[in-house]
């Protein structure tokens, strides 16, 4: 066996029982194995474990809905080149740059090997975010546009650089790494849970509910303790989270096609829904909410009807700018056919949630892992587009604002409030031991991993924003595109800087 | 086709602020806290010492917004000693002014901190460059909530332009990444004179959880005056508006 088999609900697993193998015997399984849709991998990161630098891999199988963990190790110096499974599977190459970037393990015949992000702790100090290796294609009729990493709008920063003949943009690469804090070191400098969980909220500030619940599933899997209830209060606030980030884009993209209506509606739309958040917890984005094995924020009754009250009236008016949308032809014309990712390709790189379901790759950790009241009180059903483009993306949007409000109307008109356990931050954790967490953000699939040292102190922290796939979507969306619909294309995505330079 | 447009409208109604002095947030909101001296403070040392940003002293009795995240975790630990209230108001135009001491009951703005030119050339319209270095993009959230449709802060001539070139000053977010301090650099430079800088949020006022992190350059701070300090984690978009509008001297708090 080279796996350790689990699932997303499943405590955390002792180190000991994630069998090591060899490298060749892992690259030759995932090489048949990552052919068929229902595999793909969640992480894949090396980390430093006495002399040695230790290899770990989490694979998640969609149909059985299980979880594979496998291991490999080699010499923290040895200079052996692993051969390449980017260059059989496109969709590994972030995890193999990240590889390469870190500990400067080289990968054989690796087809894009380009620096990740840039961080403090890269092996090649040379390496720098001046001299990022831009693809670059000549001719007489071509030239470059580069953008950032400042943009025009209030932003995160990133470098964009588009080889364009005319107006038609031929490829764009992404350069990213400017927004990168170091925070993952900063888990495992610190035994402060309460600061930890602060660092997860902080990933990307909106999805601070979906990195939060990342973070205090894989510290409740090392503690073992079990939440409850909680655990529908929690889906509620991911899926008012998803609303108010989906309406918020459905709001930018009317914006970039001058559709002021619909921008307007939905800024005060957006304004309604984090509001409701923050009536409820303090916080418009949610922060404050989400705790390791508890919460200070319970849900009373007149809390339940204020968000009941509010839900449904963001609904009705929401589902009244969809309609519009659809019945105006100028907003068709700019969105259809734009920006298309085809299946085939999406696949292949591995794309993650929404973007992934509109591109009709159904990826989507609530119904292939089930978690939180996912896994006992909903059955979701995924929304699948075909297309590929702006307009699908917008259109998953669109109908998953309306399937989290009738989500949320669903758990809440049963709801009784209990009593609910306050945050913990001094559990003990089980030592030598991995705990991953599988959260379906609204972009996407967050995958969080802690690992623990024979203390029970967590020594690596590892985290996957659904951005660190979906950046390519986007750089492959827009090939052929005129450059003035970057802006659009860019939108329908609306991926995260942060969460991607952590 | 106009019906559904109709609709929409009608739904929408009038959603702007009509008096942006008059805000009032929601109880459950955590603004500026009060201090509370009592005989015993051993409450307030376990909070000093589970805070995750050492905002507070235990003596003298303080907290810093500047450094604080607003998690509310010190307030539940501390029930007899510290109390967050929704008061946004918590900008200042000093750094010390941040600092919250026993007894306080507003945040002291230091009007007489702001170099007279700021209200006088800006008061009618101030065009602001933002740059995001290393923010969690909650805070540049909330700073393009501030011209929506709701709060519309462009009713003062307030605004974000594209180009450094068009602005008056810049705001910075999030704790300075190294990565970005150049890009940061190279934008204030090319912002014209006079100019003024305004940091926005706890992480841009002290770098917040990431102040000791090696991926961090903040000596862009120790080059360049800070005219605004805006504490939060995100700055409200209110805060935000109050703490410009007392710059410009639109008010005085």
């Amino acid at each position: 066996m080279i796996y350790h088999i689990t699932d997303n609900e499943a405590a955390a697993v002792a180190l000991k029982d994630i069998p090591e193998v060899d490298y060749a015997a892992l690259y030759n399984d995932l090489k048949e194995r990552l052919q068929d849709e229902r595999y793909h991998v969640a992480h894949y990161f090396a980390t430093p474990d006495g002399t040695r630098l230790k290899f770990y891999l989490i694979l998640l199988d969609d149909s059985e809905h299980k979880v594979m963990l496998s291991s490999f190790v080699m010499e923290y110096y040895e200079d052996v080149a692993l051969p390449s499974l980017t260059a059989l599977h496109p969709a590994l190459h972030p995890f193999e740059r990240e590889i390469t970037e870190l500990y400067n393990v080289e990968f054989d015949s690796m087809p894009w090997n380009k620096p990740l992000r840039f961080p403090f702790n890269r092996r090649n100090r040379n390496s720098t975010m001046d001299n990022y290796p831009f693809y670059t294609i000549e001719g007489e009729s071509l030239h470059e546009v580069n953008v950032g990493p400042i943009h025009a709008g209030i932003i995160e920063p990133g470098a964009f650089r588009f080889v364009c003949n005319g107006e038609n943009v031929l490829h764009l690469e992404i350069a990213l790494g400017y927004q990168h804090r170091g925070s993952e070191s900063e888990f495992t400098l610190t035994t402060n849970r309460l600061r930890q969980t602060l660092l997860a909220e902080g990933i990307a500030g909106d999805s601070a509910v979906s990195h939060a619940t990342a973070y205090a599933s894989s510290i409740e899997k090392l503690c073992g303790c079990s939440i409850g209830a909680l655990a529908i209060e929690r889906t509620i606030a991911l899926e008012l989270e998803r609303m108010a980030m989906h309406i918020a884009d459905t709001g930018a993209l009317s914006m970039d096609v001058a559709y002021q209506l619909g921008q307007v509606a939905c800024e005060a739309l957006r304004t309604m829904t984090i509001n409701t958040t923050q009536a409820w917890c303090g916080n418009r984005f949610g922060k404050g909410l989400i705790r390791p094995c508890g919460t200070n924020k319970p849900l009373p009754h007149e809390k339940i009807a204020m968000i009941r009250t509010n839900v449904a009236e963001i609904r009705r008016r929401y589902n009244e700018v969809i309609e519009d949308i659809k019945s105006s032809p100028s907003l068709l014309a700019r969105f259809e056919q734009c920006g298309i990712v085809p299946k085939a390709e999406m696949q292949r790189i591995g794309g993650v949630g929404m973007a992934a379901r509109s591109s009709g790759v159904k990826r989507d950790i609530r119904s292939s892992h089930p978690y939180a009241a996912y896994a006992s009180h909903i059955k979701h059903e995924s929304i699948v587009k075909q297309h590929g483009d702006v307009m699908s993306r917008l259109m998953t949007r669109c109908r998953e604002v309306l399937q989290s409000a009738d989500y949320i109307e669903q758990l809440l008109s049963t709801y009784a409030p209990s009593e609910i356990a306050r945050p913990n931050y001094d559990a003990t954790l089980t030592a030598e031991a991995l705990a991953f967490s599988l959260v379906e953000g609204w972009r996407g699939e967050i995958c969080h991993v802690a690992i623990t040292n024979k203390q029970g102190e967590i020594a690596t922290y590892k985290i996957k924003d659904p951005s660190l796939h979906n950046w390519l979507a986007l750089a492959i969306a827009v090939r052929g595109e005129g450059i003035s619909d970057f802006p659009i294309c860019n939108k329908s995505f609306n991926l995260s800087y942060c969460g991607h330079d952590l | 086709m106009i019906f559904p447009k109709i609709k929409v409208l009608k739904s929408h109604g009038w959603q702007y602020i009509p008096d942006l002095n008059a805000v009032e947030l929601t109880e459950e909101f955590r603004g500026r806290p009060i201090l509370t001296q009592t005989a015993d403070m051993s409450d307030v040392e376990a909070a000093a010492n589970m805070c995750p940003t050492r905002a507070i002293t235990a003596a003298p009795f303080t907290l810093d917004m500047g450094r604080c995240l607003f998690c509310g975790e010190c307030a539940l630990r501390a029930p007899h000693n510290i109390r967050f209230t929704n008061d946004y108001k918590i900008g200042s135009a000093s750094r010390e002014g941040l600092i919250v001491k026993v007894g306080d009951e507003q945040i002291a703005f230091h009007p007489e901190m702001i170099r007279e030119e700021i209200p006088a050339l800006f008061s009618k319209a101030l065009k602001l460059r933002q740059v995001s270095a290393g923010g969690d993009a909650s805070v540049e959230m909330e700073l393009n909530a501030t011209g929506n449709v709701n709060f519309d802060f462009g009713r003062y001539g307030v605004e974000f332009v594209a180009s450094p070139r068009h602005a008056d000053g810049v705001v910075i977010t999030g704790p300075i990444s190294s990565n970005m301090a150049e890009a940061l650099d190279i934008c204030y430079n090319s912002v014209p004179d006079p100019k003024i800088v305004i940091v926005c949020g706890s992480e841009a006022c002290s770098g917040g959880l990431y102040a000791d992190s090696k991926a961090v350059d903040r000596r862009f701070l120790e080059r360049y005056k800070v005219d605004l300090w805006l504490p939060g984690a995100p700055t409200h978009p209110m805060t935000f508006i109050d703490g410009v509008m007392n710059m410009l001297k639109l008010k005085t708090r």
